[in-house]
Parts: C-alpha cells; sequence; structure tokens
C-alpha cells in the first residue's frame, strides 16, 4: 500500500498541549502538542521517566490528561483502537482464536460472525495452525505475536503500543521488527510505537518523537525519509547508520538537558 | 508422553540411572504408605495383645474391622446422613461464598457494611454458636446446614475476592479500552481470573464442611433425623464400644479423603489447560 508523504496526510488524532500532574506532584508531562496523521509510523523515544507510556495511556484513554485536548478527528469509532502492551497480556484461559475475537466479543459479535477476520488476522501474524492452543503454550514472540493480532484484527485506524518487544531477545525482536512493517503495509493502518531503542525507533518509524524526562517533554521531531518497505538491506545500510547517529545525538542532548 | 514410550536402545548409563530413580520414585509413592499403614496396624495389634489390653479400652485392628463389616448396615446410613448434610452445606457455602464475593465485588457499600460480619462469623468457634443455633432454628437439617455453613462458607468467600481482585492491569486496561460493560468484565475477566484462587477456597471448605456438620451433630445429638456418623461415635462412646467408634472415625475421614480428592480432581479438570498450578512440567 503506498501512502502520501509525510506533510500531506490526514489527522487522525491531534493532541494540544497536554499537561499531566500526578497526585504525588510529578509532572510526567508537559505541554505535549502531536498530530498523528493517517498512516504514520510514529515512534516515541526518550530515558525512562519522559512521560512516553503516560502519553501511550492519555491517547488509549486510560488516562485523563490534567490540562490539554486530545481529538480523534471524525470521533473514535467502536475498533478504530488497538493498543499492544509491553506484555502480551493475553487471557491464559483462552485459546489463541478466542484471544484474537475478544475486542469483536466485547461488541456483542459471535465467533461465527467474525470467523473469517480472526482467522485471516491469525494467518498475517503466521500463526493460524495454533488458533487452538493455549498462550501457556506459545514461546514469547508467538505470544507477543498473537497480541499484535488481536489488535489488528479490527482493522483499526490507530494503534498504540509500549515497548511491545523490550522483554523478547535480540533475533526474535528484529524478526517481529520486520513483521511488524509487513503488517502495518498490509493494513494500512497508524502506528504509535514507544520505545528506548534508537536502533528499533529509526528501522520502523518515519516520524521519532524525541523525549526528555523531568518534565516529561517533547525535545525534537526526526523524521526517517527511508522508503518502506524496509528489510535487513535497510538495517546494514549507511542511511540507517546515518539516522541511528542523528536520533541518538538527539537523544544524549535531551538526557543532557534534563539532567 | 512419558520418557519410557521413546526407544530406549540410544540411552546412555546416565539417562539410565535417571529413569530407574523416577520408576523407582513413582512406585515409592504409592508402596510407601502402604507399608507405614500395614506397620502401624500390625503395630498396633501387637501392642494390644503383648500388654493384654481390654477391648473397651483399646480395641485391636481386627476387633475394630469386625465392628465396621459387623454394624456395617447401621454405619453406612450414618455415613450417608452426615455426607448428605456435608455435601449441601458445600454447596451452600459455595453458593454463599462465591455469590458474597461477587456482591462484594460489585458493591462497595455492601462490602464495608457486610464483610467485618462475615470475619466475625468466621472467627467465632461454631462449637460455641451451634447450641443457640439449635435453640432457634426449629429443624435440626436446617440447623445443621446452617453449622456447617458457617465454618464452610469463609475460605470461599476470601479466596474469591482476592482472586476477583487480582485481574492482570493490563487485561482491565485492554477491557476498558473495548468498552466492555460491567457484566462482560465480570464474566469474561474477573470470574475466569479468579477461578484458581476459587477452587482453592473449595477444597479448603470441603474439609470445612465435614467439620461443621460433625460439630453439629454433636451439638444437636440424634433426635428426629436419625443419627450420623458423629452422633454414632458419641452413642458408642457411651456404651463403651470403643471399636465402633474407632470403625465410625475411620469412615469420617475416609469421607473427608474422598471429598479432598474429588474437589482436586475437579481443580485439575478446570485449570489443566491453562493454570501453571496443573500444568506438569517436562524435565
Amino acid at each position: 500500500m503506498t501512502q502520501p508523504p509525510i506533510f500531506d496526510r490526514a489527522p487522525v488524532m491531534t493532541l494540544q498541549g497536554i499537561n499531566k500532574t500526578f497526585a504525588g506532584g510529578v509532572t510526567a508531562l508537559d505541554g505535549l502538542t502531536m498530530s498523528v496523521n493517517a498512516g504514520d509510523f510514529i515512534s516515541l523515544l526518550g530515558p525512562s521517566g519522559c512521560g512516553k507510556s503516560t502519553a501511550l495511556r492519555i491517547m488509549a484513554g486510560l488516562t485523563q490528561p490534567t490540562a490539554g485536548r486530545m481529538e480523534w478527528h471524525g470521533g473514535q469509532q467502536a475498533g478504530d483502537l488497538g493498543v499492544v502492551f509491553q506484555e502480551a497480556t493475553l487471557m491464559p484461559w483462552a485459546t489463541v482464536a478466542d484471544n484474537v475475537w475478544l475486542p469483536f466479543r466485547l461488541r456483542g459479535q459471535t465467533y461465527n460472525a467474525v470467523k473469517d477476520e480472526v482467522l485471516e488476522v491469525l494467518r498475517l501474524v503466521g500463526l493460524e495452525k495454533f488458533q487452538t492452543a493455549y498462550p501457556r503454550e506459545l514461546s514469547g514472540g508467538m505470544r507477543m505475536r498473537v497480541s499484535i493480532a488481536r489488535a489488528m484484527v479490527t482493522r483499526p485506524r490507530l494503534i498504540l503500543m509500549d515497548e511491545p518487544f523490550a522483554a523478547l531477545d535480540e533475533i526474535t525482536r528484529f524478526k517481529l521488527n520486520n513483521d511488524l512493517l509487513a503488517l502495518k503495509d498490509r493494513i494500512g493502518c497508524t502506528v504509535v510505537f514507544v520505545t528506548h531503542s534508537v536502533f528499533e525507533s529509526v528501522f520502523l518509524s518515519d516520524r521519532i518523537v524525541v523525549m526528555a524526562a523531568r518534565p516529561g517533554r517533547v525535545v525534537r521531531e526526526l523524521s526517517v525519509d527511508a522508503p518502506y518497505p524496509r528489510d535487513e538491506e535497510f538495517r546494514t545500510s549507511a542511511d540507517y547508520a546515518a539516522h541511528c547517529r542523528a536520533a541518538s545525538d538527539a537523544l544524549h542532548t535531551a538526557m543532557e538537558a534534563a539532567a | 508422553m512419558t520418557m519410557a514410550d521413546r526407544a530406549p536402545a540410544l540411552l546412555d548409563a546416565e539417562e539410565s540411572r535417571r529413569q530407574a530413580r523416577a520408576r523407582a520414585e513413582r512406585i515409592a509413592r504409592w508402596a510407601l504408605p502402604l507399608v507405614m499403614l500395614l506397620g502401624t496396624l500390625w503395630l498396633w495389634d501387637r501392642i494390644v495383645a503383648w500388654n493384654e489390653i481390654p477391648h473397651y479400652i483399646l480395641p485391636g485392628p481386627g476387633r475394630v474391622w469386625d465392628s465396621l463389616t459387623g454394624d456395617w448396615a447401621m454405619l453406612w446410613e450414618a455415613a450417608l446422613l452426615t455426607g448428605k448434610i456435608t455435601l449441601m452445606a458445600l454447596a451452600l457455602a459455595v453458593a454463599g461464598g462465591a455469590g458474597l464475593a461477587i456482591l462484594f465485588n460489585q458493591s462497595k457499600l455492601l462490602e464495608l457494611s457486610l464483610y467485618p460480619y462475615a470475619v466475625i462469623l468466621q472467627v467465632t468457634p461454631v462449637v460455641s454458636i451451634a447450641p443457640l443455633i439449635f435453640i432457634y432454628v426449629e429443624s435440626k437439617t436446617a440447623g445443621m446446614l446452617l453449622c456447617a455453613w458457617i465454618v464452610a462458607f469463609f475460605p470461599v468467600l476470601s479466596s474469591t475476592t482476592l482472586g476477583l481482585n487480582s485481574v492482570d492491569h493490563n487485561l482491565r486496561d485492554l477491557f476498558r479500552i473495548y468498552g466492555a460493560t460491567r457484566w462482560q468484565k465480570l464474566w469474561l475477566l474477573q470470574l475466569p481470573s479468579a477461578l484458581p484462587y476459587f477452587l482453592g477456597g473449595l477444597k479448603i471448605a470441603g474439609g470445612l464442611s465435614l467439620i461443621g456438620a460433625v460439630v453439629a451433630e454433636l451439638v444437636a445429638g440424634t433426635g428426629g433425623v436419625g443419627a450420623g456418623l458423629a452422633a454414632r461415635i458419641q452413642e458408642a462412646g457411651y456404651r463403651l464400644n470403643i471399636a465402633r467408634m474407632f470403625a465410625a472415625l475411620s469412615m469420617i475421614a475416609a469421607m473427608g479423603v474422598v471429598i479432598f480428592a474429588a474437589l482436586s480432581l475437579l481443580a485439575h479438570l478446570l485449570l489443566r489447560k491453562w493454570h501453571d498450578s496443573a500444568i506438569k512440567r517436562e524435565t
């Protein structure tokens, strides 16, 4: 799926001057302003404590901002949002297929009515043979695939991912990075991806939002203009290395400013 | 699949030693308790014989066996009665304990108002409440059920409450994001999460409802509903029929074991697919 260039995409969600102060007086986010546009792959990159997870929770509607406005363009319909957490967060008592069925099930749709969608998305993540397996029987990487399948099954406009691959080994992580890009290309969604890995953010995203801690804020936005599809060749290219260096420098500047 | 199913041709010496150890352990698991039991029975028999202890003080195992078989009809009838009370009390404890846990979970107000009384009911020894119960409750059966229920419902209540509150936080968030209703959250998320905890409480409640039924029988006496095992023990004690006391006691113990085994089996069947407690790891 080809998509318009970064400057020419319709907004999906806008965040305007978002502040979040916790009860203890800690300012997690200070003046976050950002537009998430259709087709974007945005990475929120920053050290721990920079409020990137808080930003994600606000976008997910799980946390209310202390000040500022968050808006879904065209309103938020059921199934517009998919979320992947750091852990796979599957229901251990339910099979793979039942776990992926969940977003539909909570909207009152029977399994038979959405069976095709469930099986299709399981095929996309390469787990169609495991639909009757329980999460317990799967490896960490496979569980994360189920979690991604569940987030994608409703073909959401926006998928939020909170360091989904942080707990996986590097080989699995690279594999899932590749697969995630392929999946995004297939279903044409928009992704906001929280990470603290410079390499991951450059490989995956076309926009990198660099954040700093105390108080959590955006310090820079970088764009990675390398065209998709990206593969192992991109991962070893000079272009990739240059982008990594730029992102790394921005991150270090951010951390020095905070320290 | 066990290791023994595979072709053993290529096993090295260490592996076959390991298998032999595993086999020995499997046999010892049931053989050792059996040997222990037989040894104890033999020693019991010898002590009675060597010291010429009269049977109205300590009967030998042979006499107990004779009493068990000789009085079988009466004991079996008593066991059925005790068993009936126990199982009914257990059913009520499950309904009451799990039901209250769900109510408390749904309504903080109800929990705050009632939970302290549930605790008071639990910490007051049932032996001391039972005489009062039989003063105010007309029906013997109802009184006995109430006694057994009071002891048995609390473990179900407290462990189910713990389970309902132990839902994975991310899953809870996920349900919120997908706009789950309160009932969907309860039915699809909280109840399955609470199941292992509930089953743990159930195992304890099974034993406690038997204790409750026995205490109730001892307090209520035999009038009206016929005599259960505990009442038979008491009655046999008055007649110095010690052998029958032992026989009835062994039946109560057996009943407790059967209840525990049945509930363990139930827990295993419900959890074997997904819960860590029920999954056997191949090492």
